[in-house]
């Protein structure tokens, strides 16, 4: 039975949202690109998250290493120890990278920075061209380390039928205790930081950022309101004595200071332009920027929505004026 | 015994009037439940936006679970997504691609179904050892809840599937709206059956982080295949294999090699009162031991809990009969000596399924699984009531 409803989809709606490739290659594109090219692009996309060698930051994945560790503790799953298909690189960094500004990646730069993920691995050599011609002649590591889901033969067929109810067993002892490396997190106490070995999915804690001493005529309480807005920017932006810039630029002495100011980031030429036009980040400019980002500032970096509500952009900028310089 | 103020004095509760009717336009809980809220674990992920929060099914009775506290799993972060900007495409092996607004998604033939969403991740930080205490951490990604929405079928039936010719060997590629987009494979056969594209949750619009306005219901699947803000399925020949269905959700068996395609969450189950956030707090006798069960492979017929550590079992009392790819709750009603218990559960399904014991689960599966874990669950509760995860012999 037919309903009538919809409408047929266009050609080019298709091709906009259609992008997925397959194991056999189905759905690349046209393009190339080498590990040469690739890391420099990585080096600006990439390396805020997974490190200038792929190698990975704070508990950000890892996309080299871990050959061989498949079948030890804590095996290391990367693209080059684990991932049977390189399709599945392209297709995810295609419609899903760089993280906070997805699918703005040109075909070749998918194709470079999907050799340098394969250089990292030590899986070609530096002047490979990987392109939709030659992307069948890379075959991963891990290509054949996969089964079909087997429970039905290796656990089902045992783990049926009418279960003990008496006597199951002769004694009962503890054998582990949560207490022992308790990494339950409590209210009002921060996050454990000590994680021990015996968990599978261990992962380290992200470093936090310390708050400093406020300076003078902060509003405490709205500061600490705006630490919480601020969780919305950590993924990009780091503030406090041990900052560093990653895909955004550190924060400290944001607040009145002049814009595009910090060394070592490289800015969007909206805001470059921005600077050198004398734009100071006053808390009434933020504010207008945080609202809409892409609205006050065309062509800026900043792949963030907006704060919609005044009284967020209000809480985080005087959060951010207790980091001075 | 000297009476009790409360009720031998007037109270100002029982003497003033209250809140009149529009306080709370839309209310929320009152503020002393203001305990009961997700939590998240932070050493887990790197960030919030890629990350994953609990249930607070410690503190939570009956099946279903209030949207408001229903664990969140994103990729991207959760998305604002108005319900006259959502689309929904079809194409791939169809007749005729389409493209539907949410306004036609509300013209089909609707069904209403309860079907529990489990990330394939929960229990996983226990594989090595007893790590977290609380059922909310253990156990607590998770929830319940009743989907309104139009089968997939419908959908993909009205873009026509003549084109795809013998459907046995088929797949539908699903993708979210958000940046992640989260794309899975999920064979035919599934889609056909009892795949929902849901818009409402216990009777209400989804919540943003659970969807808003669609998302896809895979019943008794993992929950990474329940793709939140769908925006696209397309039927393809074969799976895509995606970062999801290849590097995540796959499980690594102690010889190295992985399984794949385990999409099936099987039987599970654990006592949630007592438990290390919810000890007995009245001391000894009648003690009501509650908690929850659930099968992606079909119904909960039993459950049966043991006080002490599995060496002898009683069959608790299922609150309602079993229902397919719901959650069931259990009760086992008691009167405690105030002596110490290991408390555990032990869920049964309608395949004649025995959920297994963690030394059962590692001896197949060796340690380094992260996803899959339904091991039978040990509290140790002492004396004095409090409760701790414990691993036992």
């Amino acid at each position: 039975e037919k309903f009538g409803l919809g409408r047929a989809a266009l050609p080019e709606e298709i091709a906009a949202w259609d992008g997925d490739v397959s194991p056999n290659g189905d759905g690349l594109p046209s393009g190339s690109g080498d590990a040469i090219v690739g890391e420099e692009i990585f080096a600006e996309q990439c390396a805020v998250c997974h490190g200038d060698f792929a190698e990975g930051i704070d508990n950000w994945p890892k996309l080299a290493g871990g050959a061989d560790t498949l079948d030890h503790e804590d095996p290391l799953k990367t693209v080059g120890s684990y991932w049977p298909h390189l399709s599945t690189a392209f297709d995810y960094i295609k419609r899903s990278m760089p993280y906070g500004n997805a699918g703005t990646l040109s075909d070749d730069e998918v194709y470079a920075i999907v050799a340098y993920i394969l250089y990292s691995n030590d899986l070609i050599e530096d002047d490979f061209v990987l392109s939709d011609e030659t992307f069948a002649d890379v075959e991963l590591p891990n290509a054949q380390g996969f089964i079909l889901d087997n429970r039905a033969e290796t656990e089902y067929a045992i783990w049926s039928g009418e279960p003990c109810m008496e006597n199951c067993k002769d004694e009962v002892k503890v054998t582990m205790r949560a207490m022992v490396l308790d990494v339950t997190p409590e209210e009002n106490k921060p996050a454990t930081a000590e994680v021990t070995q015996a968990s599978a999915a261990k992962v380290e804690e992200t470093e936090e950022a310390p708050v400093e001493a406020a300076a003078p005529a902060i509003d405490a309480e709205l500061a600490k309101a705006g630490e919480k807005v601020f969780k919305k920017c950590k993924a990009c932006h780091q503030v406090g004595a041990k900052a560093k810039n990653r895909s955004g630029p550190v924060l400290n002495g944001i607040v009145g200071g002049a814009s595009g100011a910090v060394d070592g980031f490289k800015y969007s030429k909206a805001l470059k332009a921005a600077a050198e036009g004398g734009l100071v980040w006053t808390p009434e400019e933020l504010a207008a920027f945080l609202a809409k980002p892409k609205k006050y500032l065309k062509g800026t970096k900043m792949g963030f929505a907006g704060l919609k509500k005044e009284k967020d952009q209000a809480a985080v900028i005087e959060y951010l004026k207790t980091f001075a310089e | 015994a000297s009476p009790d103020p409360l009720i031998t004095q007037v109270q100002p509760w029982a003497q003033e009037l209250g809140d009149g009717v529009d306080a709370t336009p839309y209310g929320l809980p009152i503020e002393y439940e203001n305990d009961v809220i997700r939590r998240n674990v932070e050493w887990l992920t790197a960030d919030t936006v890629s990350s994953i929060n609990f249930t607070p099914i410690h503190a939570l009775d009956g099946t279903i679970t209030p949207q408001g506290c229903a664990f969140e799993r994103h990729h991207s972060g959760a998305i604002d997504l108005k319900k006259q900007d959502y689309r929904l495409m079809i194409n791939g092996l169809v007749d005729t691609p389409l493209v539907f607004s949410y306004a036609d998604l509300e013209r089909f033939p609707r069904e209403n179904h309860v079907y529990f969403c489990e990330c394939a991740a929960n229990t996983g930080m226990e594989w090595a050892g007893a790590q977290l205490n609380g059922a909310q951490f253990t156990h607590g990604m998770i929830h319940n809840m009743e989907y309104t929405g139009v089968p997939l079928r419908t959908l993909l039936e009205e873009a026509g599937l003549d084109t795809a010719g013998d459907l046995k060997d088929k797949w539908v590629f699903v993708e979210g709206a958000d940046a992640s987009s989260n794309g899975r494979s999920i064979p035919m056969e599934k889609a056909l059956d009892d795949v929902l594209v849901a818009f409402k949750a216990n009777g209400e619009a989804l919540r943003k982080e659970h969807g808003y306005p669609v998302r896809l219901v895979v019943p008794g699947w993992e929950g990474n295949m329940w793709v939140k803000w769908i925006r696209r399925i397309e039927v393809t020949e074969a799976p895509v294999e995606s970062r999801e269905e290849t590097s995540k959700y796959t499980d690594v068996l102690e010889n190295g090699i992985a399984r794949k395609w385990t999409w099936a969450m099987d039987a599970k189950s654990v006592v949630t009162s007592p438990s290390p956030q919810a000890p007995i707090t009245h001391g000894k006798g009648p003690l009501v031991i509650t908690g929850l069960a659930w099968s992606g492979r079909g119904a909960i017929t039993r459950v049966d809990v043991s006080k002490d550590g599995g060496k002898t079992w009683e069959t608790a009392r299922l609150a309602k009969p079993g229902e397919k790819m719901a959650m069931t709750r259990f009760y086992l009603d008691t009167d405690w000596d105030g002596e110490e218990m290991m408390l555990q559960s032990r869920a049964m399904d309608d395949t004649g399924y025995v959920q297994p014991t963690k030394a059962q689960l590692r001896e197949v599966r060796g340690l380094n699984s992260i996803y899959h874990n339904n091991c039978i669950q040990t509290w140790l509760v002492r004396s004095t009531g409090e409760a701790e995860n414990v691993e036992v012999s």
